[in-house]
């Protein structure tokens, strides 16, 4: 019988989960996700987790509970760094070993991921993850091969303009229903990491909230490496938060196109990063007279709330179009 | 060019030491207020950490007092402390009181790196004299490292109440007035009197803390409420995870001095229960107090700012530590709202439960 692989639907799932699959799968083994995210989900993680730590990983805690029991090992790998000199956050290079520590878990594989030095790193820790399903060199090339194509692909989709899942259903062939058109409706960007966008219960949904109020929204995600990187270029100093500097880009970008009439920012409270990278954008888009709204989320945010708040800007912004 | 730079505890002592010895003009902001502090949360950005704020507000209060050019310690991630210098400069120009930011990198492989840094503001001296100069300024932060480590000592065992944080003053600031080698030299000895001159009943029976966290809330008292000379009233015996002397040869000289404390020893301690450094100082953190309970200390106290990220990671794995060597921490989170009566409260209920502990426990075979 084929191993089961449990990956805990949080953190950057939004950005591997099509990689992991595929390399799991070429491995002969079978492939868990934990559910969506839900109240249960979060609340088994908030039972665990310091109070201290941001509403993400309280959430990535939930998942991997979630996931124990149900599978023979959990992938929790070490992200230390996924660019060349750059980082993802202190929490991603703690969360295996806060992880560790929770009782009754099936056995973590937890390799080092770090691409701080050069490319080889990616490569090197699946040769570990390979080794621990028995598998010759030539098979894992073979895998991580593959895995990088399907990562490719992916990447490709997000920036035709589909978001995460609307990629992730393209790529698994299970689109019932032509993607979302956006027409020539109101456009907002949508800046935040991304597992606070694209988790649909920690964001409460933000992205169908801003679509049904009859906005297209544009994210992060949807803007290629190489435009981040020629807005991040007029930093005073290179970030060395991967997820900051596509957000800062992206940012950047959509503050230059006419067509885009509002920013929102979507900041976990606590989250160190966004401390920084928000308070950069907010005074970027400040002196470019842009319309900004900044969501701070945690457990306790209420949904409606953010409506409220989604509803005055989308307001601002249709009654600033009229002059 | 009147230069200035952040407080940090009593780092103003060593960096403007070794400035003066290569004849820059400085001028140290007032020492950190309340003042301070509100001006950098009315200015910052409001989910910046403590450091920032205070940073902040010290460049504020500098400039009202003539500086014109800031040297700030810089940073490469992951923690956020390496991208405070470029937030900092745009909210001063933001301002209206522009100054100029002198950045010191950390050097990322030899010592040269920081020289030719430290040349570019020295102007036209020599290298000898640059060299000299770090020399210098590393002397005093020994110095007052070790004045630091006395008063520890002192106050649970002073006679008359007072007197170890008059002597800790007033030898700090002969330290602090030494301009020359021979100088400092002679400075030495009279602060050593002074703390000699301190009467203590060396019997008396103290409770061992260990304090561990992120660098800035152990080393500057204005932001952790001044817990060290706190537990000192209160008969503790402190050690601290971090002195200044330690991390400019560990991150600055890249351990050029020989026979310092290096963090490489806590980050070891703490390899079975956090295997991967998480920037800022969570490893040393988790490894120190390891260490304290492994050297015996009675209980580890870990501080840090509201948010700090290493630190979190930190106080998510303590309990671990707690587990397997018995030893109570007690985490205090540092932000602009704390206040003094309330952390008090926390602290005598903590050395309390020590003393109770110990006294149940007899006493430790040595």
């Amino acid at each position: 019988m084929a191993i089961t692989v449990g990956i805990p639907r949080a953190l950057l799932y939004y950005y591997y989960y099509p990689m992991w699959r595929v390399f799991f799968e070429e491995l002969g083994a079978k492939v868990v996700l934990s559910p969506p995210s839900t109240k249960g989900v979060l609340s088994m993680g908030l039972r665990h987790a310091v109070d201290d730590i941001c509403l993400p990983v309280k959430m990535a805690f939930g998942h991997v509970l979630d996931l124990s029991g149900r599978v023979d090992c959990i992938f929790l790998p070490r992200l230390v760094s996924v660019e060349k000199r750059e980082y993802i956050c202190p929490k991603f290079l703690g969360l295996p070993d806060m992880v560790r520590r929770l009782s009754g878990l099936p056995p973590l594989i937890d390799v080092d991921i770090s691409l701080y030095k050069n490319k080889k790193g990616l490569y090197e820790a699946l040769q570990k993850v390979g080794a621990l399903f028995n598998a010759n060199t030539l098979a894992v090339w073979r895998a991580y091969r593959r895995s990088l194509g399907a990562l490719k692909s992916y990447f490709r989709l997000l920036e035709l303009g589909l978001m995460p899942s609307e990629a992730m259903a393209v790529m698994e062939n299970r689109v019932k229903e032509a993607p979302y058109v956006s027409g020539d409706a109101l456009k907002v960007a949508l800046i935040g990491h991304p597992y606070n966008i694209y988790d649909s219960y920690v964001s409460m949904d933000v992205i169908n909230k801003l679509r049904r109020m009859g906005a297209a929204v544009l994210t992060a995600e949807n803007v290629s490496e190489k435009t981040v990187n020629r807005h991040v270029s007029g930093l005073p100093k290179k970030l060395f938060w991967t997820l900051g500097r596509r957000m800062i880009g992206a940012a950047g970008h959509y503050m230059e196109r006419q067509d885009i009439s509002g920013l929102v920012y979507v900041a976990a409270f606590g989250c160190g990063p966004d401390s920084m990278t928000g308070a950069l954008i907010e005074r970027e888009a400040r002196t470019r007279h842009i319309p900004f709204l900044s969501l701070n989320i945690d457990e306790h945010t209420g949904e409606a709330g953010v409506v409220t708040r989604l509803e005055a800007f989308l307001d601002m912004i249709r009654w600033r179009r009229c002059g | 060019m009147r230069v200035t730079f952040p407080h940090m505890g009593n780092l103003y002592i060593s960096l403007q030491g070794m400035l003066q010895y290569l004849g820059v003009e400085v001028i140290p902001p007032p020492p950190s207020s309340k003042r301070t502090l509100t001006l950098g949360s009315q200015y910052g950005p409001e989910f910046a950490c403590l450091p920032l704020k205070l940073n902040l507000g010290n460049f504020i209060e500098a400039g009202e007092a003539g500086a014109d050019t800031i040297v700030m310690a810089g940073g490469c991630g992951p923690c956020r402390f390496g991208y405070y210098a470029q937030v900092e400069q745009a909210i001063l120009r933001d301002l209206g009181c522009a100054m100029e930011m002198i950045v010191l990198e950390p050097p990322e492989r030899h010592i040269t790196e920081l020289l030719v840094k430290i040349k570019r503001l020295a102007g036209g001296r020599s290298w000898w004299q640059v060299i000299q100069a770090i020399r210098f300024g590393f002397a005093k932060a020994r110095e007052t490292d070790w004045i630091e480590k006395e008063s520890f000592r002192l106050r649970p065992r002073e006679i008359v109440p007072g007197s170890t944080d008059r002597a800790y003053r007033e030898a700090l600031a002969l330290i602090d007035g030494a301009r020359r080698w021979d100088e400092l030299e002679q400075t030495r000895e009279k602060a050593a009197d002074l703390i000699a001159g301190v009467m203590t009943e060396m019997s008396r029976s103290v409770i061992k803390i260990g304090i561990v966290g992120e660098i800035y809330t152990l080393l500057e008292p204005f932001s952790n409420h001044d817990i060290e000379r706190q537990l000192g009233y209160l008969g503790v015996e402190v050690d601290r995870s971090i002195f200044l002397s330690e991390w400019i040869n560990d991150h600055l000289f890249l351990g050029l001095v020989k026979g310092l404390r290096s963090h490489k020893e806590a980050c070891d301690a703490a390899h079975p229960y956090l295997r991967h450094t998480v920037g800022g100082h969570g490893q040393e953190t988790v490894g120190s107090v390891v260490n304290y309970a492994r050297a015996g200390f009675d209980g580890a106290i870990q501080l840090f700012p509201f948010t700090c990220m290493p630190e979190i990671v930190a106080e998510s794995i303590l309990p671990d530590v707690t587990a397997s060597y018995g030893i109570p921490v007690l985490t205090l989170i540092m932000d602009e709202h704390t206040g003094e009566a309330g952390m008090l409260t926390r602290l005598e209920a903590f050395v309390d439960l020590l003393a109770w502990r110990k006294e149940k426990e007899g006493p430790v075979p040595a």
